[in-house]
């Protein structure tokens, strides 16, 4: 029989406020254990919420960027149920009124164009840390309180291929809007996938895989989970509806005790925290800071600019590094160079090694003055390298950095004709080597040129000169 | 009784000024009094040196503000930092706030001495401040009686002289019924007038902290210290703040609401007869009486108690022995088992049973039926008073249909609840309300008439509640 | 409203709670008659009625994104029945 997988996921995502949602303590990864917390956060009795604004805003543009209606009206929730990680005993949600209602994302796999329907998204608070260690539970709160969306896709998805397409398209529209770091590593992105299998045209029985905390995981898990339903359906048996944990160790996921899945959250309104009204004015003042994203980017690099495929897809890999290269553009580079340059140079500089993250250490007028000091001659493409190294993550112009550096180039042709005749005459054997059609030795030359004057000489100023002076 | 306990705080404040009484003579008249009253268990901590270190500060200069040097007692469920906040609740008994609640903030900002923290029903649940950890209080003009709640502590020191003013909260009653039953004056102020962070909350959404004290006047001198919005309350009205004590008094003219719901059975022949006696002066006085009327009375209670056990449920779900207050020292299996003992062993009875109640409404299956259909019943209410307020200045009704029970004669819980059906629909509409002393029954004690005003009209109130209390 | 002793047993759960035998029977009782009195909210015809969450309309009320100082660890946890000194501490979680 054939079996048809659908797929939801709910995503949460931490957002990069610079404080908590509820609180003024500072929104940071890690920290001592409890040394980015007060009263509020820790629940202490009394205490009462006040709603961070950038929160709300992040959680809007996050929604514009995902193709969602926003709601005018919405409102806040207590979800309770008791864990140690939870300080109230509830969690401030959004129930049945979130900021954001049913969006749709598309995403490419295999060259195709898929989309992905979002249900809503919601903004809540984060919950503390647990700490296992000698027999007892540690119990952390840096992160309690910290602005949390949680975006609920609808089952459009069908494989772990799906997923992880869609995810990585979601998660570059998070980071380009800039309202997370999206860094699964840190926790900031986490997934919970809800599957089922079932014969064609009928429903299944879903299960709920929880805490994802890598593409790879999730692509995993979805595979297993998928296979264990297949395997129980076929062989007449029924998926039980659950809570199923994802064991990365040991690659593959259990079900967690039935306790825990008998929940009743009492969801009722927080009467803590008044409503927000998103006027139409409101949504378009946000939608003004939704950039351009990258599939937009990548149409326009390959379209307008003629880009291959292969470089907008890098240059758009991360919004910094599109941004950088938009600017230089737009400042007069021509796109290829500044693309060559970036790809070439930037990235190599600016990677750090076993990480995702990329610094771009220059701004996009940096980069328009290197490639526009290449083109005039000033400086040679190879000696940019240092240049780039001295102005990296300062405001320092290239220009300066070559007069300083003491690179400018050498385009006396005289001096370099003078240079090279001596080089010609002390090298009679290579001489007759190129006279014997080896155009390789071009390269020999040119280094010996470079050597003498101190990787300063034109290039194109020996290369123009060496026919000349050897074919007199 | 050293005289300077006869004082109301507005005397007292004058004298302190032109410096014919010292703030320490004032604290130690107060601790002498406190002392000499302690079978009432109005307090739970006496904070007699930080007071006299205070009262000295006073008297030396340093002490600046309109309630600068005057002695004044806080409702135990208000969060004083250093100085421990008990909810008179086992779960708390050792707790001490890191933080100061907003309006002791303010309290100490406008000079005022905080001398003791008062006895209440636990967590603020209850109608007799018989349900606290640290014992039942007693009322203050007779100590076989209950002193009402869940304000108890704060009502009884007040009509006692144990200080010139104390703050209460008051979720569905608690500063107005237990003022009544001692006989002073009790004031919730609108919704949102006071800032409530640091109050412990029992329900959110009609809690409100206001003033007891002795006359009118001084509770529009405490209000102009406490009221304020407050960026810390995300329900803390925004609005300009009115003085106070700068109200009209007179009631000629004014018009004032009767609803003939407020009484029909149940409600005790002298307290029906005391609150008419006043109407007739009022009116002699010239006041208008009208008739008004409040359809939703009946169904007030039922709304409050799924409403205000709701709230609570969640709100007190965060004492499990994890970040402060009572642990439990049997020894537990895991952290579900520290949770169950701890809440099990450190709950009394009442808060217990409200948690049960609140929870019910909640559960699947329940939320409509329940939660959902009070919040419905609740428009309603707040329709009905709003409507009887646009046809009158203020409605009036008692402030509790029997004066004080003698302690131990109501045991029922329900049969308690009840004593709360003239104050929970207050609460519940978000409005101001006040109780002032009314004469007595014929055991002598005290009847509370309870003044009914416009959102956002406190001051209204007051003035014509200073007018009611002269008659 | 009949309540048994299971649901007061599940609601017990919800609330973290637990009751002998006798205080569950006690509770019963008392649920017994508090959603009697509860049924008083039937005579009151709502079905024109919207939910009244908050008695106040006021609505946005944010707060700007400016963090504070930190408030002091060793305050936080001086109220502690269990800690390390940098965490709570509760006996262990099994996940």
């Amino acid at each position: 029989m054939d079996y048809i997988t659908t797929i939801g996921l709910e995503i949460h995502c931490e957002l990069k406020t610079a404080t908590k949602i509820f609180c003024s303590c500072p929104n940071v990864f890690g920290g001592e254990p409890n040394t980015h917390c007060c009263p509020i956060c820790s629940g202490f009795p009394g205490v009462l919420p006040v709603l961070n604004k950038k929160a709300v805003e992040y959680t809007v543009r996050a929604g514009l960027a995902l193709g969602c209606k926003i709601n005018e009206y919405s409102k806040w929730d207590r979800k309770n149920y008791f864990y140690p990680d939870l300080p109230k005993a509830w969690q401030t949600s959004q129930y049945d009124l979130p900021l954001c209602g049913a969006g749709r994302v598309d995403y490419r796999l295999n060259g195709e164009t898929r989309s992905v329907r979002i249900n809503r998204i919601h903004l809540e608070e984060d919950a503390g840390k647990l700490v296992h260690e000698g027999g007892v539970t540690k119990v952390d709160y840096n992160r309690c309180g910290v602005p949390l969306m949680e975006i609920v896709t609808e089952p459009d998805l069908h494989s772990a291929e799906e997923v992880v397409a869609f995810l990585e398209e979601l998660k570059s529209r998070l980071k380009y809007t800039g309202v997370s770091d999206v860094k699964m590593q840190e926790g900031s992105l986490r997934c919970d996938v809800n599957l089922s299998v079932a014969p064609e045209g009928r429903l299944g029985t879903r299960t709920e895989t929880k805490n994802l905390n890598s593409f790879r995981a999730v692509a995993r898990s979805v595979e297993f989970e998928a296979a264990r339903q297949k395997k129980i359906l076929s062989g007449g048996g029924k998926v039980v509806q659950e809570t199923r944990r994802w064991d990365d160790g040991a690659g593959e996921g259990y079900s967690m005790r039935s306790k825990e899945n008998a929940h009743d959250y009492r969801y009722f309104p927080e009467p803590d925290l008044m409503p927000v009204i998103m006027t139409a004015a409101d949504v378009e003042r946000i939608r003004a800071d939704v950039p351009m994203l990258k599939n937009e980017r990548v149409a326009k690099y390959t379209g307008q600019y003629g880009l291959p495929e292969y470089d907008a897809g890098i240059l758009t890999s991360d919004r910094e590094i599109a941004d950088l290269f938009d600017g230089a553009v737009e400042l007069g580079a021509a796109p290829k160079k500044a693309s060559n340059y970036i790809m070439s140079e930037v990235l190599r500089k600016g990677k750090t090694e076993g990480s995702e993250d990329v610094t771009v250490g220059i701004s996009s007028r940096q980069l328009y003055e290197i490639l526009s000091l290449v083109d005039n001659g000033t400086v040679s493409l190879a000696a940019t390298r240092e240049v780039l190294e001295n102005i990296w993550l300062s405001d320092k112009s290239p220009a300066a950095a070559v007069e300083e550096l003491g690179l400018k180039q050498n385009n006396d042709s005289g001096a370099i004709e003078a240079v090279l005749k001596e080089i010609i005459a002390a090298n009679p054997k290579v001489v007759a080597d190129y006279k014997a059609g080896n155009a390789k030795v071009t390269a020999f030359f040119v280094g010996q040129v470079m050597k003498a004057t101190k990787g300063k000489a034109n290039p194109k100023i020996i290369n123009e000169l060496l026919p000349k002076l050897i074919g007199d | 009784m050293n005289d300077i306990l006869l004082l109301s705080l507005t005397e007292l404040k004058r004298k302190l000024d032109r410096g014919e009484v010292s703030s320490t003579d004032a604290v130690k008249a107060c601790l002498n009094r406190i002392d000499e009253t302690s079978g009432l268990n109005a307090l739970i901590t006496v904070t007699a040196e930080q007071a006299l270190a205070r009262a000295a500060a006073f008297d030396r200069g340093e002490l600046k503000g309109s309630l600068a040097g005057v002695p004044i007692i806080v409702k135990d469920n208000i969060s004083t930092a250093g100085i421990r906040t008990t909810c008179a609740s086992r779960m708390l008994e050792n707790y001490v706030p890191p933080y100061d609640a907003t309006v002791v903030k303010k309290l100490y900002d406008a000079g005022a001495v905080i001398i003791a923290k008062a006895n209440m029903d636990e967590f603020a649940m209850g109608s007799a401040s018989q349900n606290s950890y640290f014992g039942g209080v007693k009322n203050a003009v007779d100590s076989r009686r209950v002193p009402g709640g869940s304000s108890g502590g704060s009502a009884a020191a007040v009509a006692a002289f144990q200080a010139y003013a104390a703050l209460g909260s008051d979720t569905g009653g608690s500063i107005r019924q237990p003022a009544a039953f001692n006989g002073v004056v009790g004031f919730k102020p609108t919704y949102s007038t006071v800032s409530r962070y640091g109050l412990v909350a029992f329900a959110s959404s009609l809690d409100q902290i206001g003033p007891i004290t002795r006359t009118v006047e001084d509770a529009a001198a405490v209000m102009n210290v406490i009221a304020g919005h407050d960026a810390l309350d995300s329900t803390s009205a925004d609005i300009d703040y009115p003085d106070y004590t700068a109200y009209d008094d007179s009631l000629r003219g004014k018009k004032i609401g009767v609803a003939e719901e407020f009484f029909g059975a149940g409600l005790q022949s002298d307290t029906g007869a005391a609150i008419e006696k006043k109407l007739a002066a009022a009116e002699a006085a010239g006041a208008k009486l009208v008739k008004v009327k409040i359809e939703s009375f009946k169904a007030s209670l039922a709304a409050y108690y799924v409403l205000s056990s709701a709230e609570a449920a969640t709100n007190l779900a965060r004492y499990d022995g994890v970040k402060y207050g009572f642990r439990t020292s049997k020894p537990v299996s895991d952290y579900v088992d520290l949770y169950y003992k701890t809440r099990s062993e450190g709950f009394g009875a009442e808060v217990k049973r409200r948690i049960m109640i609140g929870n019910y409404v909640l559960s699947s299956g329940y939320y409509d039926a329940y939660y959902l259909k009070a919040l419905k019943v609740r428009t309603l209410i707040k329709q009905d008073y709003d409507n009887a307020l646009a046809a009158c200045d203020a409605l009036v009704c008692p402030a509790a249909p029997s004066t004080a029970p003698l302690i131990g004669a109501r045991t029922a819980p329900a049969e308690v609840y009840l004593s709360d059906i003239y104050t929970v629909p207050v609460n519940i509409a978000g409005l101001p309300g006040i109780s002032i002393p009314a004469g007595s029954d014929g055991a002598g004690m005290p009847i509370g008439m309870q003044l009914i005003g416009r959102a956002f009209g406190d001051r209204e109130l007051l003035g014509l509640a200073v007018g009611m209390a002269r008659l | 409203m009949k309540i048994t002793g299971d649901e007061v047993a599940h609601i017990a759960e919800l609330s973290r709670l637990e009751f002998d035998a006798a205080e569950t029977e006690q509770m019963r009782e008392h649920l017994e008659t508090v959603l009697e009195h509860f049924e008083m909210l039937d005579s009151v015809d709502t079905s024109a009625l919207s939910p009244t969450a908050h008695i106040l309309d006021t609505v946005n009320v944010l707060r700007p994104d400016e963090a504070a100082e930190p408030f002091d660890r060793d305050r936080l946890l001086a109220n502690a029945p269990e800690t390390d000194g940098e965490s709570y501490i509760v006996p262990r979680v099994l996940e």
